[in-house]
């Protein structure tokens, strides 16, 4: 299959479709690309994964590596917004980047999307162009960890040039 | 039949599938995700289409007995799911028989619902063979490069 990817330096990627056929998908367009894949079929396994329980009120910090969350939009239950909100919520877990998919182009949902931190927003079905796009988001994560380990002289000069990841925020399908 | 015959055979039977408006360009998308490591990807995903959504299409079937009090909402929540399989597979006019019954779902129309799930089961199965048909003949076939787009 070509060049494997240590594990180590591969990213780790958690797919969330309540779609059996969706998850088999977006798993295969992952590992094609090399990504290491998690796939779950609810937001609230995701949450559980990522070490979020729901009723508690202080988060249980767990040592899961994951490097980005894409999820489907629709789906029963927690849908894939409220999965974004909580993300975004959550101190341990509001940096890492969240893409949402969609079979439904709805220029106010993929808004609010946005508006609230997702990166990117995927029309379904999702391929192999949309998930080339993930590595960018994937590579200024990576670079804020190694910088977050900086000594501190270096670290005001890392973050002006990687601040306010807003600006590349603006990705809205006409 | 020597291997470049049967491998121009398979492209020719493809490109019927593609002139019949039976798939569209989410079919090749999926080929070109067949490697060495997974070179049956499309086989795979679409025989789990058909088991998977099976299961849909009794939940409708079930749910279109109400002629009285028709829930349109479990309908179109149901329908939604599957077009959103059949999509990602390719299933190109199964994908626009859901659209269709969406529309009469939207509208409140029983019967139009009716009559549209009649029409959409009758592709979905003529689908179903053919690409049957198709498999089966590509693995007699060998090897081949499959991810070539029709004219």
């Amino acid at each position: 299959m070509g060049m494997a990817t240590p594990k180590e330096t591969q990213f780790h990627v958690l797919a969330v479709d309540d779609s059996l056929i969706d998850r088999m998908l977006i798993e295969r367009l992952l590992k094609t690309s090399s990504f290491h894949v998690t796939a779950v079929d609810s937001a609230s396994k995701a949450l559980n994964f990522l070490g979020l329980v729901e009723d508690m009120a202080s988060e249980i910090h767990q040592d899961v590596d994951v490097n980005l969350i894409i999820t489907d939009y629709c789906m029963p239950g927690m849908t894939g917004y409220d999965l974004l909100r909580k993300i975004k919520e959550s101190k341990s877990l509001k940096d890492i980047p969240v893409v949402i998919m969609s079979s439904e182009n709805v220029p106010s949902r993929i808004n609010r999307c946005l508006e609230e931190g997702a990166e990117e927003f995927f029309l379904k079905p999702v391929q192999l162009s949309d998930v080339h796009k993930l590595k960018p988001h994937l590579m200024k994560s990576r670079v804020k960890e190694e910088q977050d380990q900086q000594p501190i002289n270096n670290k005001r000069k890392i973050k002006e040039e990687f601040h306010s990841p807003d600006k590349t925020r603006v990705k809205c399908i006409s | 039949m020597d291997r470049n015959h049967s491998h121009r055979h398979l492209a020719a039977m493809k490109q019927s599938l593609f002139d019949q408006g039976l798939l569209d360009e989410q079919f090749i998308q999926l080929e070109e995700l067949q490697d060495d490591a997974n070179p049956n990807f499309v086989e795979e995903i679409v025989t789990l289409y058909y088991r998977d959504s099976s299961r849909l299409i009794s939940n409708i079937d079930q749910a279109l007995k109400e002629r009285n009090s028709m829930d349109f909402n479990k309908l179109d929540t149901l329908m939604h799911q599957f077009k959103g399989s059949s999509s990602s597979i390719g299933a190109k006019k199964v994908k626009a028989e859901c659209n269709l019954f969406r529309e009469y779902c939207m509208a409140g129309n029983a019967e139009g619902c009716i009559r549209s799930f009649q029409q959409l089961k009758k592709e979905y199965a003529a689908l179903k063979k053919k690409l049957e048909a198709y498999f089966q003949f590509a693995r007699q076939s060998g090897p081949s490069e499959t991810a070539c787009r029709p004219k």
